[in-house]
């Protein structure tokens, strides 16, 4: 199993935010997360991540069989994670370039994948300076593609993305997911990316837990129809 | 004395304290060389005849570099101390451009000396100049003291950029006292250079824009090492129509206090200015004061600041961990990142000699 998050409850700004969620993924799954804002969906990927700021009250996450609760952020970038954030700190005098060299050593890779994502002014900039929102998010997938992580946690990639570019971002990301082993958890609130890439699974987020699960597409298509009120409603049991 | 002399006179551990205040002994790539040693001035040589360089005790006896000398601070009712020895004086002649920079190192050896030095440079109308000062002193120079008041004449479309690398030690203090007149079309250009441990600084160099369209921009980099007191800062008064001055500062205290200060004060009509201040604190001891100030008589001009202090976001941080750097890793690459070269305004040469020192001190980023 590469994830496997047993009864976790989390908190973060003393408010709890996860009430005892239960979610396994497996090696080269897909999978879908939608939910309203402030339901606990980007909170999900941060601590899997083990950023600071939330506090795991109960429960375990493993990745690959190992337990990662308490272990430091590169140790879980070992495992084979790997984030797009949604909104990247800007870091001065710290180049796109040098970050790109330090993630990969092929410098031709580097140049194509730039070329790709039409960031090859980009890389002599400092990392998310004034970079326009697209960018941001082309920037990110770019330097996660170059880290070559095996488990993608994408928080919102295609917000703020124009509609040329999120054919851009999501063509790359689905030739990078296609490869052998490589898995994502994704949260998406215009549902652009589905259109992209192939994911089996979907599943909503409200009020801190696991709500319905299903085809990611035709709950897209209802969620657009009637929001989350459906959702609410609908009586799917919490996947266990 | 010839380069072969100079580097028998020093001992290997002086030499490397010069060079890591941008020396280059074998003055391959550089026009002209100066290098005075407490009071005593060991080198004064042109390799171009686009300029001249003497010292200063010599520049009086020529009334060309005489009528300079204090000129600068009476045009501003400053006083200065009159009790100099020694010092470089410039002359960069009418139109001419020098390629390589000239470089002047003034160096601290005796125990408890008090150098006092008097500098002026004169880059007549439409000349252009690369100068590096390097100050340094040596590891017996023990409670050392250093003056230096420099003059900068810019004539009309001239341009000096003068950068100044400190390389101090832990008992020696220095107050050095500079101001620039930049005439109609000038630059100036100021880049300052700290990242050694220093007793104390204290230094407030001012550009004077007093001609029509002319320009300063002063951009420093300073680390604060514990025990070091460091009071920097730059002012530019623009007093010429349409005059520009930009003030860039970095600060980063590993446990020395800094007080980092820019002044901007406009005095005619469509002037411009831009004050940033930036500082990092890493030790809990230490302490930065950034103190902005803009100043306006006139209502049709143009200044503004911004200022930030505090210690590292650890969003920073914790970003760079996502993408597999340790934390202490990801501190080193923000700190890296934070005194970058490129906010100072060098000619390539100048600018991998400043990363290579960079490189040594703070260590590589990635």
């Amino acid at each position: 199993m590469l994830l496997e998050i047993k009864n976790l409850s989390v908190r973060a700004s003393g408010k709890t935010i996860l009430r005892d969620i239960n979610l396994s993924m497996e090696k080269g799954q897909v999978l879908i997360l939608f939910g309203p804002n402030g339901s606990g969906k980007s909170t999900l990927i941060k601590t899997i991540m083990g950023f600071s700021g939330y506090e795991i009250s109960q429960g375990e996450i493993f990745v690959n069989g190992e337990k990662i609760n308490d272990l430091p952020i590169e140790e879980r970038v070992k495992l084979g994670l790997g984030i797009m954030y949604q909104h990247p700190p800007a870091i001065r005098g710290v180049k796109l370039a040098s970050l790109a060299d330090f993630l990969c050593k092929d410098k031709n890779v580097i140049e194509d994948f730039s070329r790709k994502l039409s960031l090859e002014s980009h890389l002599k900039r400092d990392v998310n300076l004034s970079f326009s929102g697209g960018e941001m998010k082309r920037s990110e997938l770019f330097q996660l593609i170059l880290q070559g992580s095996d488990f993608l946690l994408l928080d919102e990639p295609e917000s703020g993305v124009d509609i040329e570019n999120i054919s851009i971002m999501g063509k790359a990301l689905n030739t990078y997911l296609k490869q052998k082993g490589k898995s994502a958890l994704i949260i998406t609130h215009t549902g652009y990316i589905l259109d992209y890439i192939k994911a089996k699974s979907g599943c909503v987020m409200m009020n801190g837990r696991f709500w319905c699960v299903g085809e990611p597409k035709e709950m897209f298509e209802s969620i657009k129809k009637s929001g989350y009120q459906t959702c609410k409603e609908c009586q799917c049991p919490q996947k266990k | 004395m010839s380069p072969k002399e100079i580097e028998k006179h020093f001992s290997q551990q002086d030499k490397d304290k010069i060079s890591s205040s941008g020396m280059d002994f074998t003055e391959k790539t550089r026009s002209a060389s100066f290098l005075q040693e407490d009071a005593k001035v060991l080198v004064a040589r042109a390799l171009q005849d686009s300029m001249e360089i003497i010292s200063t005790q010599e520049a009086l006896g020529i009334p060309q570099f005489k009528e300079h000398f204090g000129k600068a601070f009476k045009a501003l009712g400053r006083e200065y101390p009159a009790e100099t020895e020694g010092g470089y004086c410039i002359r960069v002649k009418k139109g001419k451009t020098v390629q390589l920079p000239i470089q002047a190192c003034l160096f601290l050896k005796a125990q408890g000396f008090k150098q006092r030095v008097h500098n002026i440079v004169i880059v007549e109308e439409g000349a252009k100049v690369y100068l590096i000062t390097g100050c340094s002193a040596s590891k017996a120079a023990h409670e050392g003291f250093h003056l230096g008041v420099s003059e900068f004449f810019i004539q009309r479309g001239g341009y000096l950029n003068f950068t100044m690398i400190h390389s101090w030690s832990e008992d020696v203090s220095v107050k050095p006292m500079s101001i620039a007149m930049v005439e109609d079309e000038g630059t100036f250009v100021s880049n300052y250079i700290c990242l050694k441990p220093v007793r104390e600084v204290v230094m407030y160099p001012t550009a004077f824009l007093k001609g029509k369209n002319s320009r300063a921009s002063f951009n420093s980099l300073i680390l604060s090492h514990p025990g070091s007191f460091q009071d920097i800062g730059s002012r530019a008064i623009l007093k010429g129509d349409s005059s520009q001055a930009e003030i860039v500062s970095r600060a980063v205290s590993l446990g020395g206090k800094v007080i980092a200060r820019g002044h901007l004060k406009a005095q005619s009509h469509n002037v411009k200015g831009h004050l940033e201040c930036r500082g990092l604190v890493l030790s809990e001891k230490g302490t930065i004061y950034a103190i902005p100030e803009l100043e306006t008589e006139l209502r049709d001009v143009d200044l503004s600041h911004e200022a930030a202090i505090g210690k590292i976001n650890k969003e920073e941080i914790e970003y760079l961990c996502s993408r597999g750097l340790s934390a202490s890793e990801a501190q080193a690459v923000i700190v890296r990142g934070f005194m970058d070269v490129d906010i100072l305004a060098l000619p390539e040469l100048l600018r991998k000699e400043i990363k290579e020192l960079e490189d040594k001190i703070l260590g590589g980023a990635f």
